[in-house]
């Protein structure tokens, strides 16, 4: 008997493709922005807009978008107008939002239990409708974070650069924000709000333990989550454990397989580039004439990029090599 | 009809600029002629970075107006045709990213949303990465490289957008030498096409002999305009290679609302 003989089973199964592909496709610049956590913040604030969607009898996946949008402009505006304060303002919106979402909650007079499902997820309960709303805002967001990639990476990257191509950044970190919030409702059926932001940075987290480039990283992330999450719903519905979680967890053994792979790649990376962005300044030069000439046979042509790290010294350049300095002198090395 | 005059293709008239509500730059008037190389110079927290800075609208100018190719900044748009190397930061953001995907940014103001770039945005980046000497490395991740190499990644972003205005923040600072050298060669190549460059340096080191024209900064006015005098060429005077990045020490009271200080 296959699992796919049942309807929620399909519905699962296709909630879970789709978030699974759009939560690390925003993943990536958020993590590249060095704001991971902002998934997790969202998440938060989307909590009130549950509560409000079960106080006012309207559907609370749109009351959680909405909410959720509206909390990720605040986040957007804090940080562009605060830096060092940032964090704190972040963390009064957080715990603001979540903390609102009880309580509304409770005025609505609905149990724990109907938060936990989008807490912590309820994949299998997942209505034909709601598929339908999920493969779209995932559809829209794929499109557009791999679409205008070049812009979003850009942005990300370097901001003043940006603004000086021409780029208009407010509106592209706006856009980030914005689609991090679409995303976080999307998935909130599927992995829940306080799990959901694991699926926008674990894959990348991992992806990046072995690729050296932002698309491959964006791709290999994506493909990763999105394997995470419908192993995750497959393996829940054969040990009956709660999906979202074993999507999450899924995900991290992902990173925890991966992590030693990229300890082994960045150590035979050094062993192949001993000496990257040194200080030319760490390594005094003496008075000229006190050298010695290189006893020992010279195999190495020191130049450009040899990987050791020049110093120049009066009218030639000394390269730094086994704590000591070459100095080219004809067809052999002087010793500094 | 009057003969028309070249269009400077920077002007800042009577600038002045403040940041966190100090005066930093004041009385500023400069014009920069089309294919010149203008060097600015002068000590820590003169206002140098800020100068260039104010030619790009990162820096807003409180008093008088700045005019990129004739047109007064706020309308300004056309911004492919200036190219801009920020002080180097570390290379390596969140995630990582390839010396070819880093220097194909540098063609965004030639493309459009959504359109894949074109055979001529290929080569451009193809040529640009090849000026400064890294076309073995296109592929690596740029947080492998070194501090001149990674220096290097940021000038061929700007060149691949072959830029009429090519504006460097300290390009050579903390740089090696043979690092210096190619951008020395990379630079001459683009002051034969007849670009105009605008340089912050700390002292000029291979870059000297591009020079056409030194601008000296001494607390936020110009001090000295005119041809690069040897005295000038190193205006450091202790020989520091490091930037040293100047502190307000006002005690600054975090509330979560605060405007960000801009430094």
């Amino acid at each position: 008997m296959s699992l796919l003989s049942y309807d929620f089973m399909i519905r699962a199964l296709l909630g879970a493709l789709f978030t699974g592909l759009a939560a690390p496709a925003v993943g990536t610049y958020l993590v590249q922005r060095r704001l991971a956590l902002m998934g997790d913040g969202i998440g938060h604030i989307a909590v009130t807009g549950v509560a409000v969607g079960l106080l006012t009898g309207s559907s609370p996946t749109i009351t959680a978008v909405i909410v959720a949008v509206i909390g990720a402009v605040l986040i957007e505006a804090i940080r562009e107008t605060g830096r060092t304060s940032g964090d704190v303002a972040l963390a009064l919106l957080f715990y603001g939002g979540i903390a609102g979402g009880v309580l509304i909650t409770g005025i609505a007079g609905q149990s724990a239990a109907t938060l936990n499902t989008y807490l912590f997820g309820s994949i299998t309960t997942i209505s034909p409708s709601d598929v339908w709303v999920t493969m779209a805002l995932a559809l829209v967001i794929v499109v557009v974070a791999v679409g205008l990639s070049p812009q979003l990476f850009t942005v990300a990257q370097d901001q003043e650069f940006a603004r000086v191509a021409g780029v208009n950044v407010r509106a592209y970190n706006l856009l980030v924000s914005v689609m991090a919030a679409v995303t976080v409702t999307v998935a909130m059926r599927t992995v829940g709000l306080l799990l959901v932001s694991a699926l926008m940075v674990v894959p990348v987290a991992t992806s990046q333990q072995v690729t050296r480039g932002f698309r491959t990283t964006l791709f290999a992330a994506m493909t990763l989550g999105t394997l995470a999450s419908l192993g995750g719903v497959w393996i829940s519905a054969y040990v009956d454990a709660a999906p979202g979680a074993t999507i999450v967890l899924l995900a991290l053994a992902g990173f925890a397989a991966a992590y030693p792979v990229g300890v082994w790649l960045r150590r035979r990376e050094r062993v192949r580039r001993p000496f990257v962005a040194e200080d030319e300044d760490e390594y005094a030069v003496p008075e000229p004439g006190d050298h010695t000439v290189v006893p020992e046979q010279h195999l190495h042509e020191h130049g450009d990029d040899c990987g050791h790290p020049a110093v120049p010294h009066g009218d030639h350049i000394d390269y730094v090599h086994d704590g000591h300095r070459h100095a080219a002198h004809g067809a052999h090395y002087d010793e500094h | 009809m009057p003969v028309d005059p070249v269009v400077p293709v920077v002007e800042i008239t009577d600038g002045a600029v403040e940041l966190g509500g100090r005066p930093v730059l004041r009385g500023i008037d400069v014009s920069v002629l089309p294919g010149e190389v203008l060097a600015v110079l002068g000590a820590n927290g003169s206002g140098k970075s800020t100068l260039i800075r104010s030619m790009l609208g990162l820096a807003p100018v409180r008093r008088g107006e700045v005019r990129l190719f004739g047109t007064p900044l706020r309308d300004f748009d056309d911004w492919r045709r200036v190219g801009f190397v920020p002080q180097r930061v570390s290379a390596a953001s969140g995630v990582p990213a390839t010396v070819l995907e880093v220097v194909s940014s540098g063609r965004l103001s030639h493309r459009r949303p959504f359109v894949p770039p074109r055979r001529a945005d290929r080569a451009a980046v193809e040529s640009a990465i090849t000026a400064v000497g890294l076309a073995d490395r296109v592929r690596d991740s740029v947080a492998t490289l070194s501090g001149g190499q990674q220096q290097r990644v940021l000038i061929a972003r700007a060149l691949a957008g072959e830029p009429d205005l090519l504006v460097l923040d300290e390009p050579t600072a903390g740089v090696d030498l043979s690092s210096q050298q190619v951008f020395a060669e990379a630079l001459s190549g683009l002051v034969e096409r007849g670009t105009t460059i605008v340089l912050v340096a700390h002292e000029l080191g291979p870059l000297g002999p591009l020079v056409h024209r030194a601008l000296v900064m001494r607390d936020g006015r110009v001090a000295y305009d005119g041809p690069p005098i040897e005295v000038f060429t190193d205006a450091d005077e202790h020989g520091h290679h490091h930037t040293v990045t100047t502190v307000d020490h006002a005690p600054t009271v975090a509330a979560p609302f605060d405007a960000r200080r801009r430094e």
